[in-house]
């Protein structure tokens, strides 16, 4: 299966990996290996920026996996900036996933104040992958202002629902130029499939492999559901039919 | 996205008279939610009395004005040597409180302390008098992230009956101060019913409402909710209206399904045991380590645990100058290891 490429770096991994709502950070390690991702996100409002390296770093090996912190929690551009200028003053470099997500319950993204900071974070240097609705022109705004990829949810954070915006994700994947990552509200492996079949680069999930019964086995089990849908993309999935197909075509007799 | 209950089924469930088969399914459900929205996860805080200093005469208080206790405000120099204290112990997130005393605690105070704190923990909340929306907005600025202030109770005659006098004894007031806070831009708002003063299944369900209005009309704002019971204080309350553990469990389990986002918080006023069995059913947030009487980190060793007898209790709250007695007297790193065997991750840090 060929690699995936952000901002010019190759993972044989098509799984990004969050590590909220585990019960430990013994269990989130655990997870993170047995999923194969080299991808894994921390919130930075978790991470103790004055000693990054204790706690739930501490747990995360940065030779061996891309650290992505994110900013969620902020409310607006000039929250996620400022997290991301501490996120880089505090060595964990200049990748960010930039979430501006203003309302506390559904979480959902705020596409204005995206936009305005990811052309602030590109501008400084920044490699930013933002979290949005699958909204296909925002999508292609942040192309547009320099964004690394793109990352339109399935369904709201945690919900667990799967591809609700399957539609909207389907013209994204078909108009990008930047990976298209599909974050939030995977709740099964098969919604990865569903998701990598349909031509997405690559998928986040966090809360359906953090609060399953055995996370790391979860975590295994979405590894094998996203490498079924890429190879099945690869391999050119029939296309869905309506209706049955007679099996005496109407215009067989034209030679 | 979650099935929505309307108020009425929401009234429906806290007046419904569960058996234990009942209470038990709808435990798992309100633990399932619990899981899915906030992971395993449960938020530590503690909080930092500034004064015990108070014109109001709330019944059931032990800073009411008539309770003789040794009146002590800490200068902002005390203050951040308590906060250093609980920060040394692994706590960013600092409740600030405060009798209601213009005079000892005036907004510029406040605002002191925040600017000081604000760099040295991740989310600062203050419990203290209302405020309007320009001196909310004032300590925003400051650094103060949320707002707590109680309604205590959502009965008005109650109300009436357990605020007899001062600045508190307006109920719409209060009621309208929470929405100053959220109007001031504030990030986290905190609503509770103080259970023991009314019936608590009406409360429970105003709880509900005042939640989903307040979501409403400030949808930036998260909404945490307290069911505080009432424990003996200096003031010698007996409270007219007690709720055993098993219809705090009700009440826990029905507004997790009502209010599937909010967070749902247990103080040291609970016992430890029962503090550790409501972990699973639906709390995301406790305060670990908690001294209630202004200087009460730095000031004494902590006490060994709660005196044994009611009488003994009240003397001990009365020499301290509590506001309430701390049942839960272990320290924070102890609750942190109880959390984790429980298969839950404790979180200190959860802003910036």
């Amino acid at each position: 299966m060929n690699k995936l490429i952000i901002a010019g770096k190759e993972f044989g991994s098509r799984l990004l990996l969050g590590t909220g709502k585990f019960s430990s950070h013994e269990v989130m390690r655990d997870a993170i290996k047995s999923s194969g991702s080299e991808i894994v996100t921390v919130a930075l409002r978790r991470v103790d920026l004055a000693a990054p390296e204790n706690d739930i770093l501490s747990f995360i090996d940065r030779s061996k996996y891309l650290l992505l912190p994110n900013t969620s929690g902020s409310r607006n551009a000039k929250e996620a900036v400022m997290q991301a200028r501490l996120s880089r003053e505090a060595g964990l470099g200049n990748w960010v996933k930039l979430e501006v997500v203003p309302e506390p319950n559904y979480l959902l993204p705020d596409p204005v104040e995206t936009l305005e900071a990811a052309k602030i974070l590109v501008k400084e240097g920044f490699v930013v992958l933002p979290y949005i609705n699958a909204d296909p022109i925002l999508a292609k705004k942040l192309e547009d202002a320099g964004t690394a990829t793109v990352m339109p949810l399935g369904s709201p954070i945690g919900s667990n629902r799967g591809l609700k915006t399957r539609d909207s994700i389907r013209i994204i994947i078909e108009q990008s130029n930047v990976p298209v990552v599909v974050d939030a509200g995977l709740g099964a492996p098969s919604h990865a499939a569903e998701s990598m079949e349909l031509g997405a680069d690559a998928v986040l999930v966090n809360t359906a492999i953090a609060t399953a019964a055995d996370p790391a086995q979860m975590a295994a089990a979405f590894r094998q559901g996203v490498e079924a849908g890429r190879r099945a993309f690869l391999a050119g999935c029939a296309p869905k039919k309506e209706k049955a197909e007679a099996s005496s075509p109407l215009t067989g007799f034209i030679r | 996205m979650n099935e929505h209950l309307s108020i009425e089924e929401v009234s429906r469930l806290i007046f419904e008279e569960m058996d234990g088969r009942r209470l038990e399914t709808l435990a798992r459900a309100a633990h399932d939610l619990t899981v899915q929205r906030f992971g395993k996860t449960i938020k530590l805080y503690a909080p930092v009395y500034l004064s015990n200093s108070c014109i109001n005469a709330c019944k059931y208080c032990g800073f009411n004005r008539a309770a003789k206790i040794s009146r002590v405000t800490l200068s902002a120099d005390e203050a951040i040597k308590e906060a250093d204290f609980l920060i040394a112990q692994g706590h960013r997130h600092i409740l600030l409180v405060a009798g209601e005393d213009p005079n000892s605690v005036p907004l510029s105070y406040l605002e002191n302390v925040a600017r000081e704190l604000r760099g040295r923990v991740a989310k600062l909340s203050i419990e203290t008098q209302p405020f309007d929306e320009i001196s909310y907005r004032r300590l925003f600025e400051a650094g103060v992230d949320g707002v707590t202030l109680y309604q205590e109770t959502y009965d008005p005659e109650t109300y009436g009956l357990m605020h007899p006098s001062g600045p508190k004894s307006n109920f719409a007031s209060r009621l309208e101060a929470v929405e100053n806070a959220g109007k001031a831009g504030m990030r986290f708002l905190g609503i509770g019913a103080l259970l023991g003063l009314h019936d608590w299944r009406s409360e429970a369900v105003s709880l509900v409402r005042h939640a989903r209005n307040l979501k409403k009309k400030f949808w930036q704002a998260a909404v945490a909710v307290s069911f505080p019971r009432i424990r003996d204080c200096a003031s010698d309350f007996h409270m007219p209206s007690p709720i055993s553990d098993r219809e705090l469990v009700q009440m826990i389990v029905v507004l997790r399904l009502a209010l599937p986002d909010a967070d749902l918080v247990l103080s040291t006023r609970e016992p430890a045991e029962l503090r550790n069995r409501l972990i699973p059913i639906g709390i995301t947030q406790m305060s670990a380590g908690s001294v209630t009487s202004p200087g009460g980190y730095t000031d004494k060793k902590q006490d060994e645990g709660p005196p044994a007898t009611r009488a003994s209790r009240h003397r001990e709250a009365r020499r301290a100058g509590e506001q309430f007695h701390i049942e839960d007297s272990r320290s924070p790193a102890k609750v942190a290891e109880t959390i984790s065997q429980t298969g839950y991750q404790p979180v200190w840090k959860d802003w910036i």
